[in-house]
């Protein structure tokens, strides 16, 4: 690890003055990749600015028809909430499933969306149930958030404070575990919303987490799994590493999204 | 008998210690004046040096040193050695390129050794090691066992084709016409998968030197510190031995990857004296990964001919055995002796021919990994034996009961070397078939089918050779050392007793286990028993702690140390009772006027000994003995696992969902820590065959599964509670009766999981790890060609 300062705010406001003021300044929420990037001289910040302090980015409550989590909520709370089990017990499941114990009590909601890990589970939730991530200057939605692997809309001095997911009619998360990570081989979420069906994939895609709307289209008209027969994900453009060829992940996105279906319907 | 002595399922001692966080391991030695050292490590498979740069490290804040393979030619430090000469066909030997412990010319894979920086702290020393400048012409790698031969890249510049050896073993003649007599012939090509093998301590060295006694003392993670004193004295010329005391205190696990005598521990010692200071290095993780010697690593042709009853008439295999850039101090003799000698398996097989080419590649050195050359016997054996099964139509475990040598055939000479000396392997397999529940299993696999689950069923029944070994059978084959154990034991005045021995504990519980042999055999508490090792200033020389030895050759040196210690206690006993020496019985810790009701407890033979006021003529005081133990012959543990999966065709996911174990290890002396170590060596081997798997570039050949992040090891999730059943044949050929369980798991395990798998799928063709994604194209290339018949 290279030398850097360390701060430690108390305040939303106080936190992004830190990073506007630092030459290379970094937000650490969990830490759970900045940390061994750091351990491994991979990074050098100027500054590190530790959420940790911040109360205002925890907790988790409900708005009219949404459910709205603070960013340094902890999966493990995610996981266990009785108000995300209660409202779209899909999310709680997709906490419970991250990494393992250590991980899930360190790292947060909001380190993981803004660092858009293209293997990371929540993003294909916050894609897939569409939900809105609010920041210190503005509301972003996830469609427009997610733009390539480890890139997204935030802007240099912005962070996340919360994410407000509006409540599906259904929603399942049915993921295929790298046997060593954890992450996401594959991982596709589908829900089933007044506004239609939304199938959000992540693990998968080259730049990151994506809706398969050729899958949406099919099960906005019949919402069950056989309706996803025939629908092939082409390959091209789908990773392809030492635990999954392209070709096999096309073939689990397939698998994945009707045994989400099923656990829908 | 005492309720804690042999046979008693005692918690182990040692694990108060682990537990509560008070283990002492050698990353909590902190010596005086204690400096740290970082390696900087070649970043490319294969590079030659043209020059290196050190002026901007040495000036850099906190530096004491910055050493490379110059210094330690300089200084006339030797290279690490391979204690085992294996000579090829033709008579000549075997071929070993240099192996500096700093790279000398040359880098032969990434994580090579280039230069070492000593600074005052940890991170001065990685600030330091990035000024360093090294001028590479990088050259290409090759990093493939089956391409290594064929490939035009020298990972040693004066060694064709990267060739160590071609060895043989066996009779090729009467092979040939074994087979030209078989009425079938089974042939199978399989892979033994390369594994890192990640014992939960990393590899960690202090060394430090005495300017004053000029003596160094070396802390080190080893499985055999007798064994790297004398390495490092006779062949890397540390230092002389008596001036040379290596101390290897807890440690966290080996699996053999801490038998050998490696480069950072070798240049903490001599930076040591360098310096003028203690010298520390602890292996971060990733470190392990790259440059722990690796395991396995073997390609395979194999084939099996047989008879119109399923009779096996003989067996040929070619295996080429990947020994990675440079050969690790056993590297030669685990895809060799270690390995062709137990392909007879349990089986009475008439002709047996094996040929092993050991190449070189640009990659950490490979050598022996928790079962060292037998796993890869045993998984050629069981999977061609349960391929034959299969082609033939008939039951596997049938198959193997046809073949199986009798109990009557003892001792049984195979064609490979190994004389058999006891072992009833149609009872191991009959309670295995048992406990799996066998007859039902029709049933089981209708049920699963209902779920639109694929179930197969997967034997192997394994033979092991261990407890190395008869030092002069050992010699003929080419080891450089013998491979006896020594032993002493000490009576304190107030009756306990400390046991030291050289061999070493890391894991296996032999402060338990060897207390517990102590304790039945003198008749004292097994509280009263302190087993004492690790430490070449402390105990008698040994020769370490791998391939399940401890018990059976170091467990053996105890009992004749014992055995002497009752002698004299017998003449001490005999001359305060007044009797004759020849009348004194010892049963239970007394000794007793047999016939009599007079007797001595040992405690009171044992203060009788250290205040000699009143003491036979001749007898020196004291009661301490020590032994010296060279087996006469290798163990043989055998067992059969059956392993039962499912298999989900949508996704190539296995689950294992049954799993027996019978193991025959001799006699046992606590079953607890036995179950024990059959449970972590089944989840190695599981792991082998499902997870593990070490994959390197094939073009840049840098190490692809260099973390936890893609190096997938076995968790609790992954396994089934598994069935554990003991057989026991008494072993004839030691004291004890013993022949050594540590290895076994691992050793039978990859063969019952495959064999289930491919059983599951109906495709033979499936290579190690099973993985989902092979798993699945398996099953599409067996639907294709189902398709096409």
């Amino acid at each position: 690890m290279y030398a850097f300062d360390y701060h430690q705010p108390a305040s939303v406001a106080d936190a992004a003055a830190a990073l506007a003021a630092a030459a290379d300044g970094k937000l650490v929420a969990g830490g759970m990749t900045l940390i061994p990037t750091l351990k491994q001289r991979l990074a050098s910040p100027s500054d590190l600015i530790d959420l940790a302090r911040v109360d205002e980015l925890k907790g988790i409550g409900e708005e009219s028809g949404s459910l709205v989590i603070g960013a340094m909520t902890c999966h493990a709370d995610v996981a266990a909430s009785d108000i995300v089990r209660r409202s779209i017990p899909a999310l709680a499941r997709l906490a419970g499933g991250i990494g393992d114990p250590q991980v899930r009590n360190r790292g947060t909601i909001g380190g993981s969306v803004a660092n858009n890990d293209p293997a990371a589970d929540y993003p294909a939730a916050v894609l897939g149930l569409g939900a809105t991530i609010r920041t210190n200057k503005r509301d972003i939605a996830a469609d427009d958030f997610f733009q390539g692997m480890f890139t997204t809309a935030l802007e240099p001095d912005e962070l996340i404070t919360r994410i407000a997911f509006p409540v599906p009619q259904a929603a399942a998360y049915v993921k295929f575990p790298n046997p060593a990570s954890r992450y996401a081989v594959v991982g596709v979420l589908v829900a089933k919303t007044g506004g239609g069906v939304r199938v959000a994939i992540t693990g998968a895609g080259a730049d990151g987490v994506f809706r398969a709307t050729e899958m949406e289209q099919a099960l906005s008209a019949d919402f069950s799994p056989k309706a996803l027969d025939g629908i092939a994900i082409p390959s091209d453009g789908l990773n392809g590493d030492i635990h999954a060829s392209s070709e096999y992940r096309a073939h689990l996105i397939g698998v994945m999204a009707k045994r989400a279906v099923a656990a829908c319907v | 008998m005492l309720s804690d002595g042999i046979g008693a399922p005692l918690r182990r001692k040692e694990d108060r210690r682990f537990l509560t966080g008070k283990g002492h391991y050698t990353d909590d030695i902190n010596r005086p004046g204690q400096t740290y050292a970082y390696f900087l490590r070649s970043p490319h498979a294969h590079a030659r040096i043209r020059g290196i740069d050190k002026t901007a490290a040495e000036a850099a804040p906190g530096v004491l040193a910055v050493l490379t393979g110059e210094d330690l030619a300089a200084d006339g430090i030797g290279g690490l050695i391979c204690g085992w000469m294996i000579h090829s066909k033709d008579g000549s030997p075997m071929k070993a390129g240099p192996h500096p412990a700093l790279a000398q010319g040359k880098v032969r894979y990434v994580g090579d050794h280039v230069a070492v920086v000593i600074a005052e702290t940890l991170n001065q020393a990685k600030d330091a090691a990035e000024l360093i400048e090294v001028d590479y012409e990088v050259l290409p790698a090759v990093v493939s066992t089956a391409e290594a031969r064929t490939s035009p890249v020298r990972v040693h510049d004066d060694i064709p084709a990267n060739t160590v050896f071609e060895w043989e073993l066996g009779n090729k003649a009467e092979t040939e016409a074994a087979f030209s007599r078989a009425h079938h012939v089974t042939r199978i090509d399989l892979v033994n998968n390369r594994l890192i093998p990640n014992a939960i301590e990393p590899r960690a060295a202090v060394g430090e030197y005495d300017s004053g006694m000029d003596t160094f003392t070396l802390y080190t993670t080893s499985q055999n510190p007798h064994v790297a004193r004398l390495v490092l004295s006779a062949f890397v010329g540390l230092a002389p031995e008596h001036k040379l005391r290596v101390i290897a205190p807890d440690v966290g696990g080996g699996f053999g990857s801490k038998i050998f005598i490696y480069a950072e521990e070798t240049v903490c010692a001599w930076a040591a004296k360098k310096v003028g200071r203690p010298v520390k290095w602890t292996a971060e993780r990733s470190e392990a990964f790259l440059a722990d010697a690796h395991g396995r690593d073997h390609v395979t042709h194999a084939e099996l001919a047989l008879d119109q009853d399923g009779r096996i008439l003989g067996m040929r295999v070619h295996t080429t055995a990947n020994l990675g850039a440079y050969l690790s101090t056993f590297s030669s003799c685990v895809p060799t002796y270690l390995y062709a000698p137990l392909l007879s398996g349990q089986y009475a097989i008439p002709a047996i021919y094996a040929e092993v080419d050991g190449v070189y590649t640009n990659t950490a050195p490979v050598d022996a990994y928790r079962g060292a050359g037998r796993p890869e016997a045993t998984y050629v054996v069981e999977r061609l034996v349960e391929t034959a099964a299969r082609e033939l139509g008939m039951d596997p475990a049938e198959l193997r009961r046809r073949n199986f040598i009798r109990p009557d055939q003892y001792p049984y000479q195979t064609p490979v070397i190994m004389t058999y000396d006891c072992g009833n392997y149609e009872a191991s397999l009959s309670e295995a078939l048992r406990l799996v529940d066998y007859e039902n299993y029709p049933r089981r696999k209708a049920e699963s089918e209902a779920r639109g689950r694929l179930r197969g069923i997967g034997f192997s029944c394994y033979i092991e050779a261990c407890g190395l070994a008869p030092s002069a059978a050992v010699g003929s084959l080419g080891a450089g050392v013998g491979l006896w154990e020594s032993a002493k034991i000490r009576f304190n005045p107030t009756g306990n007793v400390l046991v030291y021995t050289g061999s070493h504990s890391h894991g296996q519980g032999h402060e338990t286990t060897f207390a517990q042999l102590i304790a039945s055999q003198l008749g004292v508490p097994t509280e009263q028993v302190e087993v004492i090792h690790g430490d070449t200033e402390k105990t008698p020389f040994g020769m370490g702690t791998y391939g399940s030895r401890s018990l059976a050759v170091g467990g053996s040196a105890l009992y004749k140390a014992a055995e002497k210690i009752i002698a004299k206690g017998r003449k001490i006993a005999a001359h305060l009772m007044e009797a004759a020496e020849a009348d004194i019985e010892f049963k239970d810790g007394k000794f007793t006027v047999a016939g009599t009701d007079r007797s001595k407890t040992i405690q009171e033979i044992a203060f009788a000994a250290y205040v000699p006021h009143n003491f036979p003529a001749g007898v020196e005081p004291g009661l301490e003995e020590s032994a010296f133990y060279d087996p006469l012959n290798f163990t043989f543990p055998a067992g059969c696992q059956i392993c039962e999966v499912e298999v989900d065709p949508d996704t190539g996911v296995v689950e294992i969902v049954n799993f027996v174990a019978v193991d025959d290890f001799g006699k046992i002396i606590n079953p607890m820590i036995v179950e024990g170590q059959v449970h972590g060596g089944i989840a190695q081997g599981i792991g082998q065959a499902l997870l593990e798997n070490c994959v390197y570039d094939p073009e840049s050949g840098q190490l692809l599964t260099g973390s936890f992040m893609d190096y997938s090891m076995p968790r609790a999730h992954d396994l089934p509670s598994f069935k554990v059943g003991m057989t026991i044949t008494e072993n004839p050929s030691n004291p004890l009766g013993v022949k050594g369980c540590g290895e076994a798991g691992a050793i039978a395990a990859p063969a019952a999981v495959m064999n289930a798998v491919t059983d599951a799928i109906g495709v033979n063709d499936l290579q190690m790890p099973a993985s989902p994604e092979r798993v699945w194209q398996a099953l599409q290339r067996g639907r294709m060609a189902q398709a096409a018949e």
